[in-house]
């Protein structure tokens, strides 16, 4: 079985996040970067498949300049038999659109069985990449998943919806799936395993054109959102806080 | 035109389809819903504030089916690429709106919580920032849960019906089994006077002991957001949010939780929301009553203390 992962890095929401000049995008210089959690997830899926039954997994991601090679390493050390570069015009903020042509691109090339992706990222303005991916592919989708099960040429896929009632569908391979939450927890790779990794490890370079995609509109203004008037802030010591915090619990009578 | 993609499970309309049905009507250019489903009638009948409903009744739409609906919405609405097209931010609009888009060849502005002239405002980066676009010509927004009043969509009356002559049943690739009930848990989350709440910020199973302490004096239940359950430290029954339970308890401790609009969801409608959380631009402090950015592993076992 052949499972393709497309990954990405985003921002890392821990860091405060600045606004560069113009008010329409991050101030990217200074931002911290890691994978989308559920591109983690979509890789964890992969490889407790690869455990359970054999696969080839292959991971790729487009060259956006934003450590991207670090992310590819980690994904080795993981057990990805195969990281893959993709090299073009991709500097900076890719849109879903012009992501899924140009990952389309290559990993077409690639005859996987499964191509797995997160389910969504903190930044995709334009639409959640699987389902674009998934046409682009020319195969059916199924996004929000949370369990797969392959069997000969179909895969058994839980879909998550509101209120945790899932939907189980069959659906044919090759298939890409939005992976909301692999069956366990992404499995964690020691600092000292991806530095090996670094030297075992050869990142092929393949090129991607996303020529003609794009999301088709443009941001005029990125803001610090202020909804309704925001939180009274408690201040003082912790103590002084938890005692504030005690008095508002009880004056609510419960 | 605007177009609003019915969102509908086990034979009831979703809120978040009345939210985009009241939207639309305020939009003021006329407003046509479309429907998949078997058995519709009576839920034609509820969609009033709709000037028309397209619909394709058929035993295939008894449930949902991401192949299927995204095959119909496209055969559907293949000839109004020039006009706005409303679904949902939901699982089932996550298939449809990305699905939509690349087959129309129409853009898509995605976590959408306004849409005012051509200019759409998303929530992103875990609604940490908001993000105007200026869209023209035909587009597809994909909307947040709880953006627009659902009272406004809420409309009782008898729309004139077009059966769709194009839906796609057949030759699927995606076909349905069944749908998975969760496991009922030990105790209703949804049915609590206080909830002390738990997120990512606790760092790891074993000091879940302090906010379990916590609601012990409080005589509350523990609930949290969806990372604490992907990590199987509590069970699916507590997971407040849009995949998880929407809770109303007279007090919400929201703790080491970020806010994210997916959790958001699930608890905007308490009564009392008090957040501790070390980052002082974390989203939940816009829905709080009350905040502290004091350390959760300093705070949480003071209040412990002084009950
Ligand atoms: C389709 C879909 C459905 C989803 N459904 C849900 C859902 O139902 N429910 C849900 O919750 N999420 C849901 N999510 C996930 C959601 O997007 C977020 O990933 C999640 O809510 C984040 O959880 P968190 O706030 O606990 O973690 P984080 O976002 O990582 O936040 C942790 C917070 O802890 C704070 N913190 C850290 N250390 C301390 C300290 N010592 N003291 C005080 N504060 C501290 C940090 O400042 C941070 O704000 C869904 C996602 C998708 C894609």
């Amino acid at each position: 079985m052949n499972i393709v992962v497309a990954i990405k890095q985003v921002p890392d929401l821990v860091e405060e996040l600045e606004l560069n000049d113009s008010g329409t995008d991050l101030d990217r210089e200074w931002l911290k970067f890691k994978v989308n959690e559920f591109d983690e997830h979509a890789l964890e899926a992969a490889l407790l498949l690869k455990d359970a039954q054999g696969a080839q997994v292959t991971v790729v991601a487009l060259d956006n300049g934003l450590d991207i090679d670090k992310a590819l390493y980690a994904a080795a050390a993981k057990g990805a038999d195969r990281v893959v570069k993709v090299t073009g015009e991709f500097e900076g903020y890719v849109s879903s659109h012009a992501a899924a042509k140009a990952l389309a691109g290559v990993i077409s090339g690639m005859s996987p069985d499964l191509v797995l992706t997160g389910v969504q990222a903190v930044d995709d303005l334009d639409g959640q990449l699987a389902v674009l991916l998934a046409h682009e592919l020319g195969m059916p989708h199924i996004t929000v998943v949370t369990d797969i099960e392959v069997n000969g040429s179909t895969a058994t896929v839980q879909k998550e919806y509101g209120g945790g009632m899932v939907g189980e569908f069959e659906v044919q391979l090759p298939v890409t799936l939005g992976i909301q939450a692999a069956a366990e927890t992404p499995r964690y790779v020691p600092v000292a395993k991806v530095r090996r990794a670094m030297k075992s490890t050869d990142i092929e370079e393949i090129s991607g054109d996303a020529a003609g995609a794009g999301a088709g509109f443009e941001v005029t203004k990125m803001f610090k959102p202020e909804t309704g008037q925001g939180a009274e802030m408690l201040s003082g010591s912790a103590d002084d806080v938890a005692a504030r915090i005690v008095e508002i619990i009880k004056s609510k009578g419960v | 035109m605007t177009y609003v993609i019915i969102e509908h499970n086990n034979g009831k309309i979703e809120d978040i389809s009345f939210e985009m049905l009241g939207k639309a009507r305020a939009m003021g250019n006329g407003v046509t819903a479309v429907l998949l489903g078997s058995g519709t009638g009576d839920m034609v009948a509820q969609l009033g504030a709709a000037d028309k409903v397209i619909v394709c009744d058929d035993p295939a739409f008894a449930n949902f089916n991401p192949e299927a609906a995204c095959k119909t919405a496209s055969s559907i609405l293949s000839g109004n690429t020039g006009d706005i097209i409303l679904v949902g931010n939901t699982s089932m609009g996550m298939e449809i709106g990305p699905g939509l888009s690349a087959s129309l060849g129409i853009p898509l502005v995605a976590y959408v919580t306004d849409i005012a002239d051509g200019t759409v405002t998303s929530s992103l980066y875990g609604g940490k920032m908001s993000v105007q676009s200026a869209v023209s010509g035909g587009y597809i927004a994909s909307v947040m849960a709880g953006a627009f009043p659902g009272d406004d969509g809420r409309v009782d009356g008898s729309p004139a019906t077009e059966a769709a002559t194009a839906c796609v049943t057949s030759d699927l690739k995606v076909r349905f089994k069944q749908l998975i009930a969760p496991e009922g848990g030990d105790v209703d989350i949804t049915q609590q006077d206080v909830l002390v709440s738990v997120g990512r910020g606790i760092q790891n199973e074993d000091n879940l002991e302090i906010v379990e302490e916590l609601a012990q004096k409080l005589n509350a239940a523990v609930s949290c957001s969806r990372p604490i359950v992907d990590n199987k430290w509590l069970p699916k029954s507590r997971q407040v949010g849009k995949s998880g339970l929407k809770v109303k308890p007279k007090v919400y401790l929201a703790i080491g939780i970020s806010g994210a609009p997916e959790h958001i969801e699930g608890m905007r409608d308490a009564d009392t929301i008090i957040a501790i959380n070390t980052d002082e631009n974390a989203p939940i402090f816009d829905y709080a009553d009350y905040g502290t950015t004091e350390d959760l592993f300093d705070v949480v076992p003071a209040i412990t203390e002084k009950l």
